[in-house]
């Protein structure tokens, strides 16, 4: 009963604590404008992944799914095709003919970027890639791979102090989900049949 | 200018009475909106975070905002509730409190000029009574939900009104005895010389916590209490009709700072003879200044356990009002 008085009636206290909440109300804001100001991120940083293609347009890809063994997160789906000489997707033999990451299991480690022996997978900075189904996440070569407009890059192992650049023009290819079914542009109910590996719905 | 007066005068009085009463509604709901803003843009400096800041300049159309969502937003009924009290409750609570406005004296009252709907001889009681009343609107709201969570409120506030209203009315009739009236312009004039809360301040302390527990706000805000009652009263509601609990709220806590700054800080009149700035800003700028106070109450104290509440009410505050209201009487008897 004494000490429940004694915080009862403990004014000081009471103004104490109004002070500081009164103090704060000056104090500067840490809060960052999200969409018009963004927060400078490591410079390492890895996000989302890019297909990259030589400088005479053909893709670095060449179907070999070293990336997809190497990935920890099962996210990669290689499925490798035969160059015929009539259509030379890649200068090798062979190409990918479907090259999907699923970037919801992607854990962004960047180990199918060291696997990659053509360096045609490359980690980007960029990050912003919210969408309104799951389905979606699902990128395949249709919004991978980068235009041959685009040009070659840097080699990741070429970057100055390791900074991933982005040719920056992934970013313009808008989702191609159809709202309607949730499914991205590859028909996803075919790779669940052929492919058992990484592609939880 | 007196011409204008004299034809507006002689308009009959039903036709004044309704123009005043529409006029205040537009303002007293204008009010309402930016107390919300302005209480989640303190309560966020308070918090370091900028608070509402993205529809329009520095967030000014946020309740405009507010109002659309909860519009278009679901009228929800539960299967249990009783349909009837459950959509009639909100209107109960809205119309209590808004019916207190029709007697606040918000400037000088000049002859020909009344800025007030009515002024009436007992105002304070008006007051009072309809502020009693407005607990109907929240017990029977949350008794009519049919649910846990606010048949708990409902009970909470029930408990809790009575208990401080007791308080609250013990601490103003010591304003009373010095002014001598109870007309709330009476009380103002009262105070030309003298606020009364210089020798009223233990009545004043009290009044001014006891007008937080009867609005249920922070940190008597046992009756929504979201960490143990979801939202306690209004659980149950949406869109239009939570809405219109939550305009109730906010406009009691304008009734409990207009009635402060009338008992308490003197009205319009204006402090250290600044006559010059006329008597209406004084009164909007004291009931601003209690706003502040509670939603600054509001972002420092955390929430009173519920028989802490009750033991304070009817322990510390009752005893001290009563305490307060003899001494006033004894000295206005001997000295006055």
């Amino acid at each position: 009963m004494k000490r429940y008085k004694k915080n009862l009636f403990n004014v000081g206290a009471l103004m104490q604590g109004m002070a500081t909440t009164f103090g704060f109300m000056f104090k500067k804001k840490p809060t960052i404008q999200y969409p018009s100001v963004k927060k400078q991120h490591a410079p390492r940083f890895h996000g989302l992944h890019e297909l990259r293609r030589y400088a005479d347009g053909k893709e670095r890809c060449i179907g070999c799914e070293l990336c997809a063994i190497a990935c920890p997160a099962n996210a990669i789906t290689v499925v490798g095709a035969e160059n015929t000489p009539e259509d030379r997707k890649s200068p090798g033999e062979r190409n990918a003919a479907r090259y999907e990451i699923d970037e919801l299991r992607c854990i962004f480690g960047g180990m199918c970027e060291e696997a990659c022996p053509t360096d045609a997978i490359v980690l980007t900075p960029r990050f912003e890639m919210s969408d309104y189904r799951r389905g979606s996440f699902i990128y395949a070569k249709d919004r991978l791979l980068v235009p041959p407009e685009a040009g070659v890059g840097t080699a990741p192992d070429e970057r100055p102090n390791g900074i991933p650049s982005d040719l920056g023009i992934v970013a313009e290819v808008k989702s191609t989900t159809d709202i309607a079914t949730g499914y991205s542009a590859t028909n996803r109910g075919e790779i669940l049949k052929t492919e058992t590996r990484g592609l939880a719905p | 200018m007196s011409g204008v007066l004299d034809t507006i005068n002689a308009a009959p009085l039903w036709l004044i009475v309704l123009v005043k009463s529409i006029l205040l509604l537009f303002v007293v709901i204008t009010t309402f909106a930016y107390a919300m803003l302005f209480e989640r843009k303190i309560m966020g400096w308070m918090q370091l975070r900028p608070g509402p800041n993205r529809v329009g300049p520095w967030g000014m159309l946020q309740p405009a905002a507010d109002a659309v969502k909860m519009f278009f937003k679901e009228d929800l009924t539960p299967n249990t509730a009783d349909p009837l009290i459950y959509k009639l409750a909100p209107f109960i609570s809205l119309l209590t409190a808004f019916s207190v406005y029709a007697i606040i004296p918000f400037a000088e009252p000049k002859p020909g000029t009344l800025w007030a709907i009515g002024n009436v001889n007992a105002g304070i009681l008006f007051v009072f009574a309809l502020t009693a009343l407005g607990v109907y609107g929240i017990s029977l709201g949350g008794w009519a939900s049919g649910s846990k969570y606010p048949l708990l409120g409902s009970v909470r506030s029930t408990a809790q009104m009575i208990s401080y209203e007791l308080a609250m009315t013990m601490s103003v009739i010591g304003v009373l005895i010095v002014a001598g009236t109870t007309s709330l312009a009476g009380i103002v004039h009262a105070q030309n010389r003298l606020w009364f809360f210089i020798p009223q301040i233990f009545g004043f302390l009290i009044y001014i916590i006891t007008a937080v527990a009867e609005t249920n706000r922070a940190p008597f805000d046992l009756v929504e209490a979201d960490a143990e009652l979801v939202a306690g009263f209004h659980t149950e509601y949406s869109g239009l009709r939570f809405g219109l609990f939550f305009i109730a709220e906010y406009v009691n806590m304008l009734t409990v700072s207009c009635i402060a700054t009338l008992l308490f800080f003197g009205g319009w009149n204006a402090p250290f003879g600044l006559t010059f700035i006329p008597g209406l800003v004084w009164f909007l700028l004291k009931v601003g200044g209690f706003i502040f106070f509670y939603i600054w109450l509001r972002a420092t104290l955390p929430r009173f356990r519920y028989d802490r509440l009750m033991a304070f009410g009817w322990k510390v505050l009752l005893p001290a009002a009563t305490i307060n209201l003899v001494l006033t009487a004894v000295v206005i008897a001997v000295w006055g």
